[in-house]
């Protein structure tokens, strides 16, 4: 397998496995490093590559346990909870700042889930798998994945819904 | 309708039985301007989803081909190459004798050898006459000795004389 190969390859889930990555360790810079192990990880196994079915949801399986074993680990202890993710954005436009206050509560109220939670709802909800897949990935049932994922959109409608209604911080 | 159509999708998106094609529809319902004033809470939600999904990953992996181990070898190959340049001249120089040469070498050799002796037994001459002449050398100093003395006592009776 050649580079351009290899690349084209990964290219299509490259960002996937980044988004997930960022969902689960946060900061952004944690995740290009985690994004970037995964990618060497599969590039430095590319012979056995053509063996795996789906490539894609290989990665994205490597993702989850690499990330969660990287909140796990003693390094952890050095990751960088508190991000410095900070765009320019000039535009001051009321009503852009509130979209742009709600859309930051609603990550934060993410992060507040449990890990599990995190997982599905970001590959549900945000990259848009079906359940069969997703079930792949993390190796559960379908049923089980419902249940969280119920859980999950259920408790961040619940804090939205606070926040929306009584501004509690 | 159409109101009472998202509220029956948003019960079931929350009990997580919608497909996919049904979260879509009401990603697009919360991406327009006018939603319902009661469903106002779930904005940004939908927004959020959409927008992190816009999120690239935009650093370089660094790929480096593995062709790393051939310039190992070839360090290999040209150290064993020096040793062969090393060891290989030393196998066919055994010790060898007078007698492994052909004749005309030994008699070339033994020509050699005789006039070689004769060369040194003529310098050996040589140096022995050089001894005689530094021989004479000392007899000459002892007599300028001699002749110092001579002066000194010339010295003397010119003294005495002009006393």
């Amino acid at each position: 397998m050649k580079q351009a190969d290899f690349v084209s390859l990964v290219m299509p889930f490259k960002d996937k496995v980044f988004r997930l990555a960022k969902r689960l360790l946060v900061s952004r810079e944690e995740a290009e490093d985690a994004t970037q192990e995964i990618l060497l990880k599969l590039w430095r196994n590319k012979e056995k590559i053509s063996e795996y079915k789906n490539v894609e949801a290989f990665s994205m399986t490597m993702t989850k346990n690499f990330c969660l074993d990287r909140l796990k680990s003693k390094q952890a202890q050095n990751l960088k909870i508190v991000h410095s993710n900070y765009t320019d954005n000039n535009t001051s436009l009321q009503k852009q700042v509130e979209t742009r206050d709600s859309l930051d509560w609603v990550s934060k109220i993410m992060e507040d889930l449990p890990e599990q939670q995190k997982i599905i709802i970001q590959l549900r909800d945000i990259e848009q798998y079906d359940f069969a897949e997703i079930a792949k990935m993390l190796d559960m049932n379908e049923t089980a994945i419902r249940v969280n994922l119920s859980r999950a959109r259920k408790a961040i409608r619940e804090k939205l819904t606070n926040t929306h209604r009584y501004g509690i911080k | 309708m159409v109101l009472n159509n998202i509220e029956k999708l948003l019960e079931k998106y929350n009990n997580a039985e919608t497909t996919l094609q049904e979260e879509a529809q009401l990603r697009t319902y919360f991406a327009s301007e006018d939603v319902a004033p009661h469903l106002e809470h779930y904005k940004p939600m939908f927004l959020y989803f959409s927008k992190s999904q816009q999120e690239q990953y935009t650093k370089d992996v660094p790929l480096k081909p593995k062709n790393t181990k051939l310039y190992q070898w070839i360090s290999v190959a040209a150290v064993a190459v020096l040793m062969l340049g090393i060891f290989i001249p030393n196998w066919n120089s055994g010790p060898k004798t007078l007698a492994d040469y052909p004749p005309e070498d030994q008699e070339m050799y033994l020509e050699a050898k005789a006039a070689l002796a004769m060369l040194s037994d003529k310098f050996n001459d040589g140096t022995s006459s050089i001894n005689a002449l530094g021989l004479a050398s000392e007899n000459f100093n002892v007599g300028l000795e001699k002749v110092s003395h001579v002066a000194e006592f010339s010295k003397t009776t010119n003294k005495l004389l002009k006393n």
